[in-house]
């Protein structure tokens, strides 16, 4: 590999105060436009990002991706009346425009007594520094390099490892900026590096895929490239040889990262925009068990250099760490300004979703929670979407493994499980403390006592 | 299409001063002893969209796009930027941090001109200056009657319209400049019923390349919302869907998703010359039952994955992928098609000037076969009869995929019988077909719903098929 190229494609940190200002800037521009064309109240977000993403296959450089993306949105507000409108271009002249539209828009829109800023006393009165900034002075040939030492690790490690779709760095630099007409501005500079690699193994007629990533938003804190294609080859591996199943009930243990997609199913089905709309298996549930009593659900939006970490949220309110279940029980829903409004309730500051979600983890590691599986089915990942979020029916495309007194027997594949997320929930068993996986979601693996399990 | 062209010039090129002679040079930059393709994409889109929820238009958004994005090919390697400064000096340095990806410094020359005409599979309209902003208003105020008329267990309404034009304009080293202007238009129906503590979904929608007078004929978007309704009253009956592997009948139309995911993306180039597709080396050898047929065709006239040409500027064509059970074709952009030593089909699409395109489908459907839905229907004895469809999923590599039924009906004894509730379908890709008994004679294709995304990027795509009858497919239901 013999790039002669080495372009630096992240700002340093004086860019991006630079570019915070200039930032500012569009966004005073975009929030005095409105006012001029007569809007009672506005809103805006600038952001922009600059990267680099870096794909290999086979040890050969495959792609190389020089990424600068713009986007500014503003919301403008005539009494009760709305309209929005987004560009990706920042000239003076597109901002009059996009302002413009928006305005227009508005004529057209009812009366909503819920649309319009929240409070101007709930506004956040500082931006916490939460070391979400350390960009990467990366070169195409570093980021090359790392790349392949993550392809190369996968492909040495089994000699069933026959082929690859690839290892991956990518590394992203960006500010994002919102603000309204309560004089609220507020922003910040944030990175985001990965290291990720999906390579095939091949057993007889049989061919296998699987990958495994790294995400974090400083580099020193990625998972070591060979390590990521390590896991990528042994998870690959493991699935070769897979079966199909017997139609049957059975207890299933989601994996740690298959459970993460149960917790941001009851997200949803807490959010307010599910629920002002009926559209949620958990309406009227606040106040109430959804969960046995040892089951803890928070968030934590302060998390240095979390990946989810915002010191404020879409509403310009002050985000802060709370529980959504505490003994079981649904403490509070996930609530943005309008859905608050349109329930009767306070916003909760989760604009643009909970940041940094977890559940309390148990004491038991994955051996010991195969153990408490028993005989039952591993599930290790779901297809398809599968998920009713208003009445909760829950039927996935699944592989993983079948488990017998508490030992994995042999892989499997092309079944389905089915059950209701609700009852789930009720019946959940244990949740281990082996959370293995990278993202902003933290959970163990969470054991069902029973579900359907549809295969031969 | 010299008047697209000169749409496109006009919308893009003359704003921020772009000759053909700075094309010359950008593209000339690109070219060179190491660079084997090269091209320059041009985009402006316009996108408006409306809900209506409670009764009242909740929202209105405009949003406004443009950028170019700059590709460099060397062998199997692509160096990719883009910009969304349209002014030369950005294109230059995009051109340039693109064109690394080769190590070669010799710039050539290279002189653009107009490809000869292409068929237009749409007009060149726009369909947001299609009807009035209060018609469009009125009209979601129509649906929403309507729906809330039909019954009076429908609680929620929740109606959305968009109406988009994209204008594109790509210009390659081979000097050949085109351009297509796509309008593209869809309205959603969701409805929420409640009846004795019950509560049930149902959505409906559709749209086409068209203006939005399509909406308004035959009651199209009025139709919408009574079939909504339709289906979520219909789910408050269902029971739970059976588990197992069984006979499944598949409706025509939108089941057509079943091809997309089971052997649509298995037949896409990109995997197929990297060997990482369950199909990866098949060409010639049955992979479906005798009297299966398979097509994607990007030339149909309005279609939601229909295409002039496609992102490359490659005018599209109906492929046969899969004739008679024979697999006979892929799916090719234009890198894929040179390193199989094959020809492009028209299939290289990106979702937008920031992404980099790769082998797409267009509408892919199933022909038509001789025999009576009826008949299909009355020949089994126990199974499914799946007639509507959420999305579906495939892992190329394993070629297993699933698809997931919102309305389904047991079959018992030749008849069509009680509802079921929903239910994800499973099998493999490449026996799936094999296992196709029957193939009904009512082709249709889907209302103009289906998005398909890839490596993250998303674009509109049609499916279609007759009805179906597959001797064994696996159920995800809860009664074992």
């Amino acid at each position: 590999m013999n790039m002669t190229a080495s372009l630096t494609s992240l700002p340093t940190i004086d860019q991006s105060s630079e570019q915070l200002a200039g930032l500012r800037q569009t966004l005073e521009d975009l929030l005095s436009e409105a006012k001029r064309c007569g809007a009672s109240a506005a809103e805006a977000a600038v952001t922009t990002s600059t990267g680099l993403e870096v794909a290999v296959r086979l040890g050969e450089v495959e792609t190389v991706e020089h990424t600068r993306d713009h986007g500014l949105g503003i919301t403008v507000y005539f009494g009760h009346r709305t309209g929005s409108a987004s560009t990706s271009d920042f000239s003076s002249e597109a901002v009059r425009d996009a302002v413009q539209r928006a305005c227009n828009l508005a004529r057209y829109t009812q009366e909503d007594c819920c649309a319009g800023l929240a409070g101007l006393e709930l506004m956040a009165t500082e931006v916490l520094d939460l070391d979400l900034y350390h960009p990467w002075s990366l070169t195409v040939d570093d980021a090359t390099a790392l790349a392949i030492a993550c392809e190369d690790a996968a492909r040495s490690a089994d000699p069933r490892i026959v082929n690859s779709e690839g290892g991956s760095l990518s590394s992203h630099a960006g500010v994002k900026i919102y603000g309204n007409s309560h004089g609220f501005i507020g922003g910040y500079p944030s990175t985001r590096h990965g290291v990720s690699c999906a390579v095939v193994g091949r057993e007889g007629d049989m061919m296998q895929r699987d990958s495994w990533w790294s995400s974090a938003r400083a580099h020193e804190d990625l998972q070591p490239a060979a390590e990521v294609g390590r896991e990528a080859a042994q998870r690959t591996v493991a699935r070769l040889g897979a079966r199909r199943l017997g139609t049957r009930k059975a207890p299933v243990l989601f994996r740690a990262e298959v459970a993460a997609g149960l917790l941001r199913s009851l997200i949803g089905a807490i959010s307010g925009g599910h629920l002002y709309r009926k559209s949620s298996f958990l309406l009227d549930h606040l106040g109430r068990q959804i969960f046995p009593d040892w089951v803890e659900i928070f968030e934590e939006p302060h998390r240095l250099r979390g990946l989810a970490s915002a010191p404020f949220d879409g509403d310009g309110l002050p985000t802060r760490a709370k529980h959504f279940v505490s003994g079981g029980e649904l403490k509070s829903y996930v609530l943005d300004h309008y859905s608050a409004c349109r329930l009767g309730l306070s916003s909760t500051a989760n604009a643009g979703g909970p940041r940094n979600l977890s559940i309390a983890m148990g004491s038991l590691d994955r051996e010991a929670m195969l153990r408490e599986l028993g005989t039952g089915f591993y599930v290790t990942e779901l297809m398809g979407q599968g998920v009713n979020m208003v009445t909760g029916d829950y039927s996935r495309g699944a592989s993983g493994f079948w488990v017998e007194n508490g030992e994995i027997q042999y892989p499997v594949e092309e079944i389905t499980i089915a059950g209701n997320l609700k009852t789930m929930f009720e019946r959940l068993v244990a949740v281990g403390n082996d959370c293995d996986f990278p993202g902003s979601v933290r959970t163990g693996s969470w054991l069902i006592d029973r579900m359907t399990i549809a295969g031969e | 299409m010299n008047d697209t062209l000169m749409l496109a010039r006009d919308r893009i090129l003359t704003p921020v001063g772009l000759a053909d002679a700075d094309l010359d040079r950008l593209i000339g930059a690109l070219h060179g002893p190491q660079v084997d393709a090269a091209d320059l994409y041009f985009q402006s889109s316009r996108l408006q969209s409306w809900m209506l929820e409670d009764g009242i238009i909740k929202d209105g958004h405009f949003s406004i796009e443009r950028g170019a994005g700059v590709r460099a090919i060397s062998g199997e390697k692509t160096g990719f930027a883009y910009s969304d400064e349209l002014e030369f000096p950005a294109l230059a340095q995009a051109a340039e941090a693109a064109r690394a990806i080769a190590r070669a410094h010799a710039a050539g020359e290279v002189r653009i001109a107009p490809r000869a005409s292409v068929v237009r599979r749409y007009p060149p309209i726009d369909p947001i200056n299609s009807l009035p902003d209060a018609d469009k208003v009125e009209l979601l105020q129509r649906v929403d009657a309507e729906a809330r008329r039909a019954d009076a267990r429908v609680k929620e309404v929740v109606v959305s319209l968009v109406a988009a034009q994209d204008t594109i304009l790509v210009v390659r080293d081979d000097g050949q400049m085109s351009a297509d202007v796509r309008p593209l238009m869809r309205l959603n129906v969701n409805v929420i019923v409640e009846h004795n503590g019950r509560r049930e979904q149902g959505s409906m929608g559709g749209g086409a390349r068209s203006d939005l007078g399509y909406l308004l004929e035959d009651e199209r978007a009025l139709g919408f919302a009574r079939e909504a309704v339709r289906q979520a009253l219909l789910k408050l009956e269902a029971v739970e869907a059976p588990a197992g592997s069984m006979t499944v009948v598949l409706g025509n139309g939108w089941p057509g998703v079943l091809l997309h995911e089971a052997v649509g993306h298995g037949l896409e180039g990109d995997f197929n010359r990297k060997g990482t597709s369950a199909f990866a080396g098949r060409l010639g050898e049955q992979v479906a039952a005798k009297g299966v047929t398979v097509v994607d065709d990007g030339t149909l006239d309005g279609r939601r994955g229909s295409l002039s040409i496609d992102d490359e500027g490659q005018p599209t064509q109906c492929t046969t992928l899969i004739e008679d059970g024979v697999l006979v074709g892929f799916m090719q952009d234009r890198l894929n098609a040179r390193l199989m030593n094959s020809q492009p089909t028209g299939n290289g699409r990106r979702e937008s000037y920031a992404h980099l395109p790769m082998p797409r489908m267009t509408n892919t459907y199933m022909r038509a076969g001789s025999h009576d839905p009826q008949e299909i229907i009355a020949s089994v004895d126990k199974g499914l009869y799946a007639v509507n469809f959420g999305g579906g999923q495939v892992d190329i590599t394993s070629g297993k995929f699933v698809f997931s039924a919102s309305e389904a009906y047991l079959i018992e004894n030749g008849k069509v019988g009680r509802p079921v509730k929903g239910a994800t379908l499973i099998g493999n890709g490449p026996d799936v077909l094999t296992r196709v008994s029957l193939v009904g004679n009512d082709l249709a294709l889907d209302p103009g719903i289906g998005t398909c995304g890839k490596d993250g990027q998303s674009v509109p795509v049609g499916v279609g098929q007759p009805t179906l009858k597959i001797d064994s497919l696996t159920v995800g239901g809860t009664e074992a």
